[in-house]
């Protein structure tokens, strides 16, 4: 594939602006160095980019099953809600933008109806974002109350690498705790763990094995027995919204993943939206300038003296929160648990029809996903998890997440959500037993999968050995 | 009620009984039933797509749109070429995720190689990362890129956007940095202060948010002096008219791109853009992207360098990011490719021209501006009473500057005509 | 696999060639490099770091892992080879040849077993 600067011709150009029409004035000092940035015409670009689509493959394309990512369908209302002049027009500090605070306002009313909150903050902008701020505001608890030793925040082996990632960064030590079998909380590992050191735990309730854990009332009581407090991560929510509330569950704070739960689409990798919710007793500490309501008129109100400042410019990703808004609305009371329940039942369906012949990480009912390990397969014939996942690639579905959760060996997680048919889930059952079928006719044709995408395997050794990052032009 | 569940009723109880349920709510038989919602939830109901687009539209309406804006501060108005929207509307970029799976995600790889090849040539650093989530965020994670042990004090100017200093203090609180905000002396920031022992880093914008263009090399010299990396945050329009931040003398060169393509959105989707000298390469938070070859030898692109990353370096690693802005990075390079070389040095001419313009037509009327220092596109009158002045043009249709202390900060940019200028001094003289 | 007799080693998977009494040089071994698979950058500590025998002295990373690199030793880090900074196949290709770093004043020595110690050890980590 050319890059946009081989097809760049030296003199060609769209014709974007008109002259200037005042007198042209210029700095005293200016920019040496040549600007190489690309000479092309419209149609070299438009051209160019289908190109690249062609070799992108989206939820659009098919089957998109990666397990903790939630890929939905994302609705093309929400999309021409986003593009409304309205609001893309609107600038972030202009007073006369009531319909960007009612919907903010409003959004805000559903998200902490949907997890048991009180308050929630659309600041950060994406989930890792939200993980920080929500720990910011333990941290910022702590330092209130007189109790700056807490510094340890305690996360499960089977944790996504951001919640690590994200206290560290927050200035916390990570206490790790092996999970149990079924990727649960060893509850007796937790205690011991627990103590006067002890920020708050972090957690995701259904866990990253697809399951629900059932001890979760006991698990918040002894954390905040030990004075600690809990930490939701939302990217597992879609399968338990409107079934049950993580504030119920007792979880202080929480983020979401609009991009996740909410159908936002993710953009080859953002932009997302990580709104921060929590109980009352954290309110104060949020980050940003709260809406506030009087006489149906909304004004952004100061931080309060005790916030922890701020995570982001302005308001946070305001129109991925129109799409997550708009999807609500469309939603309501009914479609929210109907998700819920429709993502649990096509994820055990599937399940149910790959159990005989795959190996299960954990038997039992799963809730949106579940976590096959292929460990027997590769120590039986030599074919991984990666070789069975580049081979699902030439049956023109996604490969599920890959190698995660790390406490299970070969892990492929499989998550097909609420937006796939019966039709799509028995098609694709079909095709991991062909799968599984060929690994064992024919091991070495797996070894060389995908064999009918743009590029075969990647050599990502001597990628990153030898990074090259960026196209190399002459001076 | 809306939904974008595909199955039939009967195919649903198909499904349950095949997998050996007996109804959806025995989905969740292993939940405790203390746990689990006793009423629906207090939401309104569902709605079909009809009622959805009218309540959209509705609260779109609530909204007011200014067709003449002289606002920057921190958010710009920038004329946006149709190509850009049309290509960034293409489902398979917008409906992808983050491309872990290289063989089947060439495209949007390649698209973040090319974009981190444009964010170089803008800056003149050596390497790019695929984006952060804004230009504040940006700075916070470049004074983290810089943190050691025993360098915990980061120096930055009183004169970055309030936002991001905000941000930098924040992100410095929880890491357990020190902040020292270099104050501003004639609208410029003053680095008389500066002390090595300790210092991390010094952050510094160009233009700054009074949209003075500052000694940035000057301040670059004072950072090296002191055993600091120089962290320049810089509008990427100012890039192509005044000296890169790499002829400044940056170690690290971050910033807004809204302007490259973004609409206000109020306040976003934005994109915080990073680059940095070769020899900060591994320093680098979030995702990047590699040239490298496919098992025959053909061209191919994937994420590389992953070991820094969260997710296999855990609490080690020296960020969290994981999603970023990558449709956003992709639109700024659509947008580059659009205005190529010589749009963006002519809209970034055209900026400082007519700016330029206003600001003699708003002395000529006895509007006169608060600092002596040249500016790139932004500038600060006087004005006793912004409100007042502000209030009487948004009458007009007009969105006025940004209230600052003592004053009101205009920008202006390539899409304001000289037109939309002379009548805005018009109602300011009325 | 290769454990040269001439060189000490921990149970870590480092191997120690002392240079005099007090001066030595650290790698890692062929059975820590087969391991780990293809090495694609080492984290290398600054020259005068202090090495405290048992803790993370710097790490070396592969596509998909990073591993931490332990003191064998204590002493004074006096040098770095940094020509794995832009080879890192090197600790591939020729484990022993390949140094991460020298020490010097080198003491807190009694960790290091001889080769066919450490042999035995590996022989239980790959069972």
């Amino acid at each position: 594939m050319k890059t946009l600067f081989d097809r760049s011709v030296a003199g060609r150009h769209c014709s974007i602006l008109p002259p200037c029409d005042v007198d042209v004035q210029t700095p005293s000092e200016t920019r040496q160095k040549a600007l190489h940035l690309p000479e092309l015409s419209e149609t070299d670009i438009s051209r160019h980019y289908t190109e690249l689509a062609k070799q992108t493959f989206g939820v659009n394309d098919g089957f998109y099953p990666l397990g903790s990512c939630t890929m939905k369908y994302n609705p093309k209302i929400n999309e021409r809600a986003a593009a409304l002049d309205g609001f893309a027009n609107i600038h972030p500090t202009q007073d006369h933008a009531q319909g960007c605070l009612r919907l903010l306002h409003t959004a805000e009313q559903y998200l902490c109806e949907i997890t048991g909150m009180n308050a929630m903050t659309f600041q950060p902008a994406a989930g890792a974002h939200g993980e920080l701020t929500g720990l910011m505001l333990i941290k910022r608890y702590h330092e209130q109350n007189g109790h700056p030793e807490r510094t340890k925040i305690i996360v499960p082996d089977s944790a996504h690498g951001t919640n690590p990632a994200s206290s560290a960064m927050c200035g916390f030590t990570v206490v790790n705790i092996p999970s149990a079998e079924d990727g649960c909380v060893d509850l007796e590992k937790l205690r011991e763990v627990c103590g006067e050191d002890t920020a708050g735990l972090m957690l995701t309730n259904p866990n990253t094995l697809g399951i629900f854990d059932r001890n979760i009332h006991e698990i918040t009581e002894i954390v905040h027995a030990a004075g600690g407090l809990c930490y939701y991560d939302g990217a597992n929510l879609n399968p338990v919204m409107g079934i049950v509330r993580p504030g119920d569950m007792g979880f202080d704070c929480i983020h979401l993943n609009l991009h996740k739960s909410f159908s936002t689409p993710h953009g080859g990798g953002g932009p997302g939206s990580g709104p921060v919710g929590c109980k009352a007793f954290l309110e104060p500490y949020l980050p940003g300038e709260r809406i506030v309501e009087q006489d149906g008129a909304y004004a952004w109100q100061k931080r309060s003296e005790e916030s922890i400042g701020a995570v982001r410019s302005f308001h946070g990703n305001f129109l991925v929160v129109v799409k997550a808004f708009t999807y609500l609305t469309t939603l309501g009371k009914q479609g929210v648990p109907e998700v819920a329940m429709n993502s649990v039942l096509n994820a055990n369906y599937l399940k149910h029809k790959l159990e005989d012949t795959y190996e299960l990480a954990h038997k039992g009912i799963c809730m949106h996903e579940f976590v096959l390990t292929l460990e027997g397969l590769k120590k039986e014939i030599g074919v991984s998890a990666m070789d069975v996942a580049k081979a699902l690639q030439d049956y023109g579905i996604h490969p599920p997440t890959m190698y995660f959760p790390l406490n299970v060996h070969e892990a492929l997680m499989v998550e097909p959500t609420e937006t796939e048919s019966k039709e799509t889930l028995d098609h694709v059952a079909e095709i991991f037993l062909d799968v599984w079928k060929k690994a064992h006719e024919d091991p070495e044709y797996l070894h060389g999968a995908p064999h009918h995408s743009p590029i075969k395997r990647p050599d990502e050794v001597k990628a990153a050995r030898h990074p090259v990052l960026r196209i190399p032009l002459d001076d | 009620m809306g939904s974008y569940v595909p199955s039939t009723r009967s195919q649903q109880e198909e499904m349950l009984r095949e997998a050996g349920f007996s109804s959806m709510e025995d989905l969740y038989r292993d939940i405790p039933d203390e746990l689990k919602l006793k009423a629906p939830l207090n939401l309104p109901d569902g709605k079909s797509e009809l009622e959805t687009d009218r309540i959209l539209k509705a609260l779109a309406k609530e909204n007011k749109e200014y067709l003449s804006i002289f606002r920057g501060a921190g958010a710009y108005r920038h004329y946006i070429p149709a190509i850009v929207q049309s290509v960034v509307n293409k489902e398979e970029f917008v409906t992808a995720y983050t491309p872990y799976q290289a063989e089947i995600s060439q495209g949007v790889l390649q698209s973040i190689f090319e974009y981190q090849t444009m964010i170089c040539e803008l800056t003149g650093m050596d390497v790019a990362n695929a984006s952060v989530y804004d230009g504040a965020v940006a700075a916070a994670e470049a004074a983290s890129m810089c943190r050691t042990p025993k360098k915990k004090k980061v120096y930055i100017s009183a004169g970055v956007h309030p936002d991001t200093l905000q941000v930098v203090k924040t992100y410095c609180w929880a890491a357990q940095d020190e902040v020292v905000v270099l104050p501003l002396k004639d609208g410029k920031t003053d680095f008389s202060s500066v002390e090595a022992e300790g210092a991390s880093c010094l952050i510094l914008q160009q233009p700054n948010y009074l949209g003075i263009i500052e000694d940035a090399r000057a301040a670059g010299e004072c950072a090296h002096a002191n055993g600091m990396t120089f962290v320049l945050s810089m509008d990427p329009f100012a890039m192509c008219l005044l000296p890169s931040p790499a002829e400044y003398g940056a170690d690290i060169a971050i910033g807004e791109g809204q302007p490259l393509g973004m609409p206000l959105s109020y306040g976003g989707p934005y994109l915080g853009f990073m680059a940095a000298t070769s020899k900060m390469m591994r320093k680098l938070p979030g995702r990047i992207v590699g040239e490298t070859t496919d098992a025959e030898g053909n061209k191919a692109y994937v994420l590389t360098l992953q070991a820094r990353e969260q997710h296999i370096r855990r609490e080690k690693a020296s960020s969290n990011i994981c999603s970023n802005e990558a449709l956003c990075a992709m639109t700024a390079s659509v947008y580059l490719a659009a205005m190529g070389p010589d749009g963006m040095q002519e809209a970034a001419r055209q900026c400082y021209s007519k700016s330029h313009y206003l600001a003699q037509q708003f002395e000529r009327i006895g509007l006169k501006r608060m600092y002596e220092a040249d500016f790139f596109q932004e500038f600060v009158t006087v004005c006793d009473n912004p409100q007042e002045l502000l209030k009487k043009l948004d009458a007009k249709g007009i969105l006025g500057g940004m209230p600052v202390e003592g004053g009101i900060l205009w920008c202006v940019t390539e899409a304001n005509t000289k037109e939309e200028i002379d009548a805005l001094v018009k109602e300011v003289s009325a | 696999m290769k454990t040269p007799v001439e060189l000490k080693y921990v149970k870590t998977h480092e191997w120690v060639r002392f240079t005099s009494d007090t001066e030595c040089e650290v790698g890692l071994s062929d059975f820590a490099q087969d391991a780990l698979g293809d090495l694609v950058f080492v984290n290398l500590p600054e020259v005068d770091a202090e090495a405290v025998k048992g803790e993370t002295i710097c790490d070396v990373e592969s596509v998909k892992a990073v591993s931490d690199v332990y003191a064998p030793v204590s002493g004074t880090v006096t040098e770095i080879n940094e020509e794995l900074l832009d080879a890192p196949e090197k600790i591939n290709e020729d484990p022993y040849g390949a140094w991460l770093f020298r020490l010097s004043d080198v003491h807190d020595t009694e960790d290091l077993v001889d080769a066919e110690t450490y042999e035995k050890i590996c022989a239980e980590e790959g069972n």
